[in-house]
């Protein structure tokens, strides 16, 4: 009897897992990635990001498929995808770090925050640290960021070439808008 | 003591879900993204618009302008003297332009045979990433040349204008089979309006091209025209050949360069298929380069749907 209780004991706790996984989520999020030189400049832009956040741990996690970033210039799209971060080789971006800072996800108000973690790309993971700004609404997070990359960092080459035209680091902005999911 | 084996391994179960919970949210993410997306078109099977005269599925984006400049020299065997053909050359000028992302127009001019041209392509079918929905990519292309040389092939001074038109039917089939390795099939329908006589108008052939990249900005390149036989009889000097080109790619941001060896001296379907003279064998080899620059002339800004 004893046993049989603790059993099912057992077995609602492993439902609860399940059960309290209120994590807000977006497969709509924004990234855009920014190179500014005097011969050229670069937008790439992709509204299919996917990111979750996990309100109790504050684990947040992204993955974007490389192929989805729009370029101004066509050419530009497709030398992206094939030279330089090889997207059939490794087709997603991601990022597994967490939230930490003065906030409370439980209650509305908008935090500054700082985020760290591992981001992936090109088949390198790096470890990165920015700032962050979540806006907690009833039953959504609205989260904006911005940082740099270097695509030395990631093992993205840019032949000498072509390397007045890129900038050595580029402008990543970052705007997520979560909800709650069930 | 069978119980207690199973409350053991329920705790273990827990204690493994309860550590793994935290990795799981970049899990669930790629689970949930990888099965909605699988439905990328392949892009990039070839680097240019050409493999060396054939013309590739590619076509430049919806509007984007691209500016060609194909330059063959003579042929090796006229040796030392004339620089081993260096001397001699033969060019076409060609603009290609996007007017949606699968329906593009080239014209052309070149100075063999003071020959124009333009032409048609539509890409009906494009291959598909991964989930193998669609295998190969699939483009039409309509290409019309008018010769104004004013004595061709001979003593024919007097040619009306409708006897210097000619057709080309083409459908590429192309399929990227890795990213270093594609291949392209063209079975080809040419219409000569005007042929020396006991040639056939019409005429079938068959091309095959390949790209193999040696580097992520460099390719190899090879292609082969074959002419079916018994359609075009009439001599030439030299002898009619079938033609063959190699090619060495090298991509440069929105240029590229190819350097290629052919046995055809000019680069439009119906005068390279049709009116090639001399083989490799005896020598009859042009070098010649083609480079290409893209303009965008309109923003590209939507996905390349």
């Amino acid at each position: 009897m004893h046993i049989r209780f603790c059993f099912i004991f057992l077995v609602a706790t492993c439902l609860s897992v399940n059960g309290f996984c209120q994590n807000y989520m977006t497969k709509t999020g924004f990234i855009g990635f920014y190179s500014k030189t005097s011969l050229e400049d670069i937008k790439a832009e992709n509204n299919q990001v996917y990111a979750v956040l996990d309100p109790a741990s504050h684990h947040l996690a992204f993955a974007v498929l490389l192929k989805g970033f729009i370029f101004t210039k066509e050419l530009m799209q497709e030398h992206f995808n094939e030279n330089y971060v090889e997207s059939d080789k490794f087709p997603k971006a991601t990022f597994s770090g967490v939230c930490s800072g003065d906030m409370d996800l439980n209650k509305e108000g908008t935090y500054q925050i700082v985020i760290k973690g591992d981001l992936t790309l090109h088949g390198v993971t790096k470890a990165i640290e920015t700032t962050a700004q979540l806006d907690v609404k009833k039953d959504h997070i609205k989260g904006t960021s911005a940082f740099k990359l270097k695509p030395e960092d990631f093992n993205i080459t840019i032949p000498s070439i072509v390397r007045d035209k890129i900038s050595s680091e580029m402008s990543v902005k970052v705007q997520i808008d979560l909800t709650r999911s069930n | 003591m069978n119980t207690r084996k199973i409350f053991l391994s329920l705790i273990l179960f827990i204690s493994v879900f309860r550590s793994a919970a935290q990795d799981s949210l970049l899990k669930s993410l790629n689970n949930s993204m990888s099965s909605a997306a699988n439905t990328g078109y392949v892009t990039g099977t070839f680097k240019a618009l050409y493999i060396v005269n054939m013309k590739t599925i590619e076509a430049p984006a919806a509007g984007a302008l691209n500016v060609e400049i194909q330059h063959r020299f003579g042929t090796i065997n006229t040796g030392a003297y004339n620089l081993w053909g260096l001397d001699f050359a033969t060019l076409r000028l060609g603009l290609d332009y996007g007017i949606s992302d699968r329906f593009s127009v080239g014209i052309g001019r070149s100075s063999y045979l003071q020959t124009f041209d333009g032409y048609l392509k539509y890409k009906l079918l494009r291959q598909t990433d991964q989930s193998m929905r669609v295998p190969v990519s699939v483009s039409l292309l309509g290409t019309s040349s008018y010769f104004t040389n004013h004595a061709p092939l001979g003593d024919n001074a007097q040619i009306s204008s409708s006897s210097r038109f000619n057709y080309t039917f083409q459908m590429l089939i192309a399929r990227k089979f890795s990213s270093r390795f594609s291949f392209e099939l063209t079975p080809t329908f040419i219409h000569y309006n005007m042929v020396t006589a006991p040639d056939n108008n019409n005429v079938f052939a068959l091309a095959g091209g390949a790209r193999m990249k040696i580097t992520k900005r460099m390719a190899i390149t090879a292609e082969y025209n074959y002419l079916f036989p018994n359609q075009l009889v009439s001599p030439l000097d030299p002898p009619r050949s079938n033609s063959l080109s190699f090619g060495w790619d090298i991509e440069t941001g929105g240029h590229v360069f190819q350097l290629v060896f052919t046995n055809s001296q000019s680069m439009i379907e119906s005068q390279y298929i049709g009116q090639t003279a001399g083989t490799w064998g005896k020598g009859y080899v042009y070098f010649g380069f083609n480079i290409s620059r893209n303009f965008n002339l309109k923003p590209h800004d939507k996905p390349k749907a």
